[in-house]
């Protein structure tokens, strides 16, 4: 009788002291990204506590920078080319894996996961070498084959989760309604695999976006907005960085809640929504 | 090919002695070393209602999907009239299947369900809204053409199951344990249904199943399965009372199962001893509970008479099971109409005729 009664005790403290420990743990996450949005506000730069002088010069600054613009603008190029050259190789990569049978499927898998855990280090140089031997000039394509491929894993492991949960007795009775495979493919496994695919590109877009390792070693002429702002940091802080990180900031905010409503709009079980906030590591 | 076929809406059992719609000759399918069927050859006639009964692990799922085309048979062949059906792709065959958890597309709504076999089949857009109107009607789902699977319940998902497959006009349609996701209410309402839907589409229905009592309700003929083979293919009727084996007699209804030893003309089993035609040894026989009575009292000479000692009685409403200890220890069940107040000690008697020989099924006499 008594471990029910130790057990109850314990969940009585636990319940207490949880609350707490939430808190800070959230305000361990989250009180940098405040103070990087109020001290793009601050008047007298990023130094003093508290902040005074609220303005909006550093945004006004901003806005007129065009070295900045570019680089965002060369980083979303980037985005949308490593989305697409890891959605087209990891969606064939990710049904291979799930369906087919071949000789060395194990290694298969483990080589395709690898370049998660790989540092961008070893990625970046290495692909380095490879442009270098086929003679390839620097650009920002380069950056992009290189994002591409380094998440090409990303892509994998999240298609073949929405792979897993898919109910196979449904493709079964689209080739039994005389759908072909390819039909099949495009009616019915696709529609289901919307909402992983759909994460799966937003989590590369994202990826790709702050990506500086793999970036660095295959940098052409023109900046991405990481390797900007870092190369700014050299020359010291100005509150401008403040403001341009605060309105990726707003970005990626907005970037989840349209990818919320979809997920609420398409019907389907909440445990897809987790699987998709899943670290991408745990596909496997 | 009209989807209400008013010629064989009669209830006439279909004829076998013409062609066979479906032949599956010689089927044999192994999962890595273990066999699921062996040797099966088993006919289908047109617009006939065949249930392959089984337990689960006899192999009757694996045969509906080698008929379906989503398993590809070890040995053997599967023709529908006089086209080979096993080299065809699923979407080739003329054979639309309803699966157990109905496997509706849960991003399409009903009609698009229904209309999926019609949309990659290219069909004019005016005809297929038109099937699929007459298929929603005919499963009465019109009323839910808009919904979405999710949004509707299990045995209105059952019925767009069908309507989706019927649509397509099929010569055969698979059903692989449609009805046991449903609660017992609904399950008898639906096999009613069922059995009258496939009447009036005149479809041959081949209807998966472990529910003996399902399978006696609807089919024409039952083919049960066991362990990969077949133990006997007949009419309910015919397989209620003639089971070929010991295990058809078991699993199809109760029954005592008496093993006897023959010689000269005479089975004896413990102090009973009737009269048979059969060459003297070891035999099976089956005898129902229904077949033993209690002694009218006339002495009809052709009749075998003993003594037993009702020790339980079940209760099943219209009838009772009572189980009947004979002066030898002999147990044996027989089935009375209620109310008889059958109690203590009894004069009972059943026919000769009534004991039927059966095979052995290996492990499966677990009667006496």
């Amino acid at each position: 009788m008594e471990l029910p009664l130790r057990a109850l005790e314990s969940s009585v403290t636990a319940s207490r002291w949880l609350p707490w420990h939430a808190a800070l743990v959230f305000g361990f996450l989250y009180l940098p990204i405040v103070t990087l949005i109020v001290y793009s506000f601050n008047g007298s730069g990023v130094g003093g506590f508290p902040p005074r002088d609220l303005t909006l010069a550093w945004y006004r600054l901003l806005f007129a920078d065009e070295a900045i613009w570019t680089s965002v603008l060369n980083s979303l190029l980037v985005a949308i080319a490593a989305v697409i050259i890891s959605l087209g190789f990891g969606i064939p990569a990710a049904l291979a894996l799930d369906r087919a049978n071949f000789p060395g499927k194990a290694l298969f898998r483990r080589l395709v996961l690898l370049p998660l855990i790989l540092p961008g280090i070893i990625t970046g140089l290495s692909l380095l070498m490879l442009f270098r031997e086929a003679d390839i000039k620097l650009s920002l394509l380069t950056i992009a084959l290189g994002h591409g491929t380094a998440l090409i894993s990303v892509a994998t492991t999240e298609v073949f989760a929405g792979l897993q949960k898919l109910d196979r007795s449904q493709e079964e009775a689209s080739l039994d309604l005389g759908a072909n495979y390819w039909q099949t493919f495009r009616h019915v496994t696709l529609p289901n695999l919307r909402l992983s695919i759909i994460g799966a590109a937003l989590l590369i877009f994202t990826l790709s976006m702050d990506e500086i390792a793999v970036s660095f070693f295959l940098i052409g002429r023109d900046n991405t907005l990481p390797l900007e702002i870092w190369g700014r940091l050299r020359r010291g802080i100005t509150p401008e960085i403040n403001a341009i990180s605060s309105i990726i900031f707003v970005f990626s905010l907005f970037a989840i809640l349209i990818w919320y409503r979809l997920r609420v709009a398409s019907e389907v079980q909440p445990e897809i929504a987790a699987e998709l906030l899943e670290s991408p590591a745990q596909g496997d | 090919m009209v989807l209400i076929n008013t010629e064989s809406a009669s209830s006439s059992p279909p004829k076998l002695g013409t062609q066979p719609l479906l032949s599956i000759r010689n089927v044999a399918k192994s999962f890595g070393r273990n066999p699921v069927l062996r040797d099966i050859s088993l006919q289908v006639a047109e617009g006939e209602f065949l249930t392959v009964l089984g337990e689960s692990g006899s192999g009757k799922t694996t045969l509906l999907r080698i008929i379906a085309g989503f398993e590809t048979a070890d040995s053997g062949e599967i023709w529908m009239e006089a086209q080979r059906l096993d080299a065809l792709p699923p979407y080739h065959r003329r054979v639309n299947t309803v699966f157990q958890y109905y496997a509706l597309f849960p991003h399409l709504t009903v009609e698009e369900n229904v209309g999926y076999g019609l949309k990659v089949a290219k069909l004019p857009k005016e005809q297929s809204v038109s099937r699929v109107e007459q298929a929603l009607a005919m499963v009465k789902m019109t009323a839910y053409a808009e919904f979405k699977p999710g949004k509707i319940s299990g045995g209105q998902q059952q019925r767009v199951a069908l309507a989706r497959a019927l649509v397509n006009r099929p010569r055969l349609l698979l059903l692989d344990e449609p009805l046991s996701a449903l609660d017992a209410n609904l399950r008898r309402q639906m096999q009613v249904e069922l059995k009258s839907l496939q009447r009036e589409v005149g479809i041959a229905f081949v209807f998966v199943t472990h529910d003996q009592e399902e399978a006696m309700v609807m089919s024409d003929r039952i083919a049960l399965l066991r362990r990969g083979e077949l133990e006997q293919v007949a009419s309910p009727r015919e397989i209620y009372s003639h089971p070929a084996t010991a295990y058809a007699a078991q699993f199809i209804g109760h029954t005592n199962l008496l093993t006897a030893e023959v010689s000269r003309g005479i089975a004896r089993c413990k102090s009973l001893s009737w009269p048979v035609k059969l060459p003297d040894g070891v035999a099976l026989f089956s005898l129902r509970p229904e077949n033993i009575r209690v002694a009218a009292g006339n002495t009809d000479s052709d009749r075998i008479g003993f003594r037993g000692k009702v020790i339980w009685q079940a209760f099943h409403g219209a009838t009772e099971l009572l189980q009947i200890e004979c002066i030898d220890g002999l147990l044996l069940s027989m089935r009375t109409a209620s109310g008889q107040n059958s109690r203590g000690n009894l004069l009972l008697e059943f026919s000769p005729e009534d004991a039927i020989p059966v095979r052995k099924s290996q492990e499966a006499e677990k009667g006496l």
